[in-house]
Formats: structure tokens, C-alpha cells, sequence
């Protein structure tokens, strides 16, 4: 033991204590898979609810009438100008300071849980940020198809529904995947208080077990798949949804000339 | 009411500690990021695929995680090294450092973006034009390079003030006594947490209002030789 070199020792422990450590998270990983289903959870309840108060918001930060875009600018500034941790707490912990009030409009029960609070917070956060890439995006609607819509008659919500909103929520899809990721990522804070998500549920095992490294590397990889996965997904949408903006492929031309003129 | 029931100091000196971590950690995140840039746009593949690896990952893993991960990792790895060259050691990793560096390393691979960005902003000729004139790689990068790379970065680097500012507060997980941690314990003892964790929020909105206001100053002296069309 004494006389063999303790690098080369080091050197020959690594493949072995990689495959134990394998060995290891592949037993801890049902686990880990269970807080990964509450951390998709947490962020495709938040990103509907969040999506839906976006409009309203972006619309209202767009009027002219200063007492409807103040609030909407307001809220906007509160929401990306605050950490989300302090926003998680002041939710969590700050409505401890209300119980009597919250109880009496029954909101107590809903307030009560770091479930809740969670989803609520994530929502209102993520419905700033969006917010303000869909008022971006809806500003960057060319007027000249507004103008053609008006001409056609289109008014008001009809305009709205059938002109701006669909080319803007076009336009937003790069900035938008960008904040689905963050948002994705940013759950890891509801471990905070309290949640078994997937940084939750590896706190815990660390705490039991001190395979820091293993357990964290595991979930960092975890993490890493799915923002890069929900990266790709939106990278094929965006193909989809501008399809007619795209030239024609040269190969499929040549190819379908080519076939066209095999017969 | 500022007085907060005599804990209104203890946000002070949280106020203090984050923005001591926040200009600390923009510091690193320069350092990072004009590393990775560098990495980025070397010609070396083994720099190209470090600095690429680098944003990779970072972009794609939680703070918190890496913040966790540094922060009770890196004694634990230094301690198993020891042991194995006969040393018995115990490390006690500073938590003030740890947020620094973690937030600085997170930060640097957006901060890389945005001087990749500004560096191929630079036109070109110009430093065609600088090596015409015999300058060294060195004084060109001084000279021609930098001056306007800094202009090109400052919007994005702004940004990245904002969000790193902001990400501070995760430090408080590893018990640094910043804002959001000494909120925790005023709340705690006074049994009054809305009114701490909202005079926290409005710190930081004061923070992002600030810099805010600065980035469009310094904007404006950056670009005071360029004309406007």
C-alpha cells in the first residue's frame, strides 16, 4: 500500500468509483424521477395560468389611458425587478401575517400550502416576464397588416384574435422558449420552501447520504435534458409556424423535378 | 416605520453584504465572460469546446443546484484529495467566497454572449487596418478592440447586472448574512414576515430602478462619439 504512488492509485480508483457512484444514483433515481414529475408539474401549471394573465397584461401596458397602463407597468416592474425568492417568501411566509383575514375570506387553506403559494408565485412571475415579450412582439406587428385588417372592416377583439395576436405570439416564440427554460430552472427554488421537486427530493438524499457529488451531478444532468429538450421542441414549432416564411428547399425542388420527369 | 421595529439596521447591513457579493461577482463575471469569449472565438478546437461545454451546462442546470453543488462539493472534494495523500485536514469553505465565485461562474457564461457579440460587432477592417499599421496583437486588442467592445457590451452587460443582482438572494441558502437572509430573521423574531420580505422587495426594486438609470447614463457616455442617424 505504501509503496504503490498515491496518483497512480487515484488515477486507477476513478473508472471504479464512477461505476459505484452509477450504481448508486440508478438506486436513488425512482426518487429523483418522482421530484422531476412534481418540477413539470409546478412549471406547466404555472406557465398556463401565467400565459393566460399575460395578455390581459400586455394589452393593458399598450393602452394610452395612463390608469390602465400604470398598474400593468407597475406590476410588470414589481414582478422582474424583485428576486423570485423574495417574491416565493412573501407569499409563503408574508401571508402567515394575515391569517385572521385570509381566514375569513376562506383563502387560508389555499394559502396554507407551499404547493399553492408555489404555483401562484411562478405564475405571476412568469406572467410579467411575459407579459412584456408579448408587448414587444405585439408592437412589432407591422402596421401595414394592421392597416389591411382594418381595411377589411376588422375591429377591436376581431383584430386582435385574427391579425396581431397570431403573428405576435409568432414573433415571441424565440424570447418565450428562453422564458419557459428559465422558468423551468427557476422551480428548483420551491425546494426552499418545503417541496419535493427534483432539487428538493436530492437535498434530502444528500442530507441522509453525503453523496453530494453524485446526487447533485445526477440531477444537474436531469435538468440539462429537459431545457435542452424543451428548447428543441420549441426550435420545431418555430419551423412549423414559419413554414411559409421559409424559401423552398433546393433538394426537395430539384427532387421533385427530377421525379417529374422520370415518368 | 423605517425604524422596523429596530431591525431596519439589519437590512442595512444585508443591503450591504448583497451588493458587496453582487460587485464582487460582476467582477468574476467579466473575467468569465471575456474568457469564454475568448475560448469561443479561439481557433483552438480544445478552447472552442471548452468554452462551449462551459455555457452548455450552465445554461441548462439551476442556479441553486450549482450554488448547492459549490458550496458543500468543493470541502468534501478537497478533503477526499487530502485524505488520499495522508493528510487529515478539514476544510470550512467560506460562504461569501462560495456565492462570489458560484454566481460569478453562472453569470460569466451569459456575460460570454454578450462580449462574443460585441467582439464581432467590431468592424473587421479596423483591425485590418490596425495590423496594416505594424501593431501587435496585443495593442490592437488595446487600442482598436476593447474601446468598442465595451460599447457594443454594455447593453448586455446591464442586463446580466440585473439578473446577477437579483440571483444574490439564493445566497442566503448557504447562510450568508445578505438581504434576503437577515429578512428571514428579522421576520422570524418579530413575527411580522410580509412587511420584512416587502422591504426586501422594494430594496431590490430600488437596486434595478438605480441601475437602470445608470445603464442609460453610462450608455449615453459610451456613445458620445457616435453619431445618431
Amino acid at each position: 500500500m505504501n509503496s504503490s504512488s498515491p496518483f497512480l492509485e487515484l488515477i486507477l480508483d476513478i473508472p471504479i468509483g464512477l461505476w459505484e457512484a452509477s450504481l448508486f444514483v440508478w438506486e436513488k433515481l425512482p426518487d429523483m424521477l418522482e421530484g422531476m414529475v412534481l418540477t413539470l408539474e409546478l412549471t406547466i401549471f404555472s406557465l398556463l395560468i401565467g400565459f393566460m394573465f399575460s395578455i390581459p397584461i400586455a394589452l393593458l401596458r399598450l393602452s394610452k389611458n395612463p390608469l390602465l397602463w400604470m398598474p400593468a407597468y407597475g406590476y410588470i416592474l414589481f414582478f422582474r425587478g424583485t428576486p423570485l425568492l423574495v417574491q416565493l417568501f412573501l407569499v409563503y411566509y408574508g401571508s402567515g401575517q394575515f391569517v385572521a383575514e385570509l381566514k375569513s375570506f376562506g383563502l387560508w387553506t389555499f394559502f396554507r400550502e407551499a404547493y399553492f403559494c408555489a404555483i401562484f408565485t411562478l405564475a405571476l412571475n412568469t406572467a410579467a416576464y411575459t407579459a412584456e415579450i408579448l408587448r414587444g412582439a405585439i408592437q412589432a406587428v407591422p402596421h401595414g397588416e394592421v392597416e389591411a385588417a382594418q381595411a377589411c372592416g376588422m375591429r377591436g377583439t376581431l383584430l386582435y384574435r385574427r391579425i396581431i395576436l397570431p403573428k405576435a405570439f409568432r414573433m415571441a416564440l424565440q424570447a418565450y422558449s428562453n422564458e419557459v427554460v428559465f422558468l423551468f430552472q427557476a422551480t428548483s427554488l420551491v425546494s426552499i420552501i418545503s417541496l419535493m421537486d427534483l432539487t428538493g427530493v436530492s437535498r434530502v438524499i444528500v442530507a441522509r447520504t453525503f453523496a453530494i457529488y453524485e446526487i447533485y451531478i445526477a440531477a444537474g444532468i436531469l435538468y440539462l435534458i429537459i431545457s435542452y429538450g424543451i428548447l428543441y421542441i420549441f426550435k420545431k414549432v418555430e419551423h412549423r409556424w414559419s413554414g411559409h416564411l421559409r424559401q423552398r428547399d433546393d433538394d426537395t425542388v430539384k427532387e421533385a423535378s427530377m421525379t417529374a420527369g422520370m415518368h | 416605520m423605517l425604524d422596523l421595529q429596530g431591525y431596519g439596521w439589519m437590512l442595512g447591513k444585508g443591503l450591504e453584504m448583497t451588493l458587496m457579493v453582487g460587485f464582487c461577482a460582476l467582477a468574476v463575471t467579466i473575467l468569465m465572460g471575456m474568457l469564454g469569449a475568448w475560448g469561443k472565438l479561439s481557433s483552438s478546437p480544445l478552447a472552442r469546446g471548452a468554452a462551449n461545454t462551459y455555457t452548455t451546462i450552465v445554461r441548462g442546470v439551476p442556479e441553486l443546484l450549482l450554488i448547492l453543488l459549490v458550496y458543500y462539493g468543493t470541502p468534501t472534494l478537497i478533503q477526499s484529495v487530502a485524505e488520499r495523500f495522508g493528510h487529515d485536514i478539514i476544510i470550512d469553505v467560506n460562504s461569501f467566497v462560495t456565492g462570489v465565485f458560484t454566481i460569478g461562474f453562472i453569470y460569466g457564461a451569459f456575460a460570454t454572449e454578450v462580449f462574443r457579440g460585441a467582439i464581432l460587432a467590431v468592424p473587421k477592417g479596423q483591425i485590418e487596418a490596425a495590423q496594416a499599421y505594424g501593431m501587435p496583437r496585443l495593442l490592437v486588442v488595446r487600442r482598436v478592440l476593447m474601446p468598442q467592445v465595451w460599447r457594443f457590451a454594455l447593453p448586455g452587460l446591464g442586463n446580466v447586472w440585473m439578473v446577477l443582482i437579483k440571483a444574490t438572494a439564493l445566497i442566503s441558502v448557504i447562510q450568508l448574512p445578505e438581504l434576503v437572509r437577515n429578512a428571514g430573521i428579522a421576520a422570524g423574531s418579530t413575527r411580522m414576515p410580509f412587511t420584512f420580505f416587502f422591504a426586501t422587495a422594494l430594496i431590490f426594486l430600488g437596486i434595478t430602478i438605480v441601475s437602470m438609470l445608470l445603464q442609460q447614463r453610462l450608455e449615453n457616455w459610451a456613445n458620445r462619439g457616435i453619431r445618431r442617424n
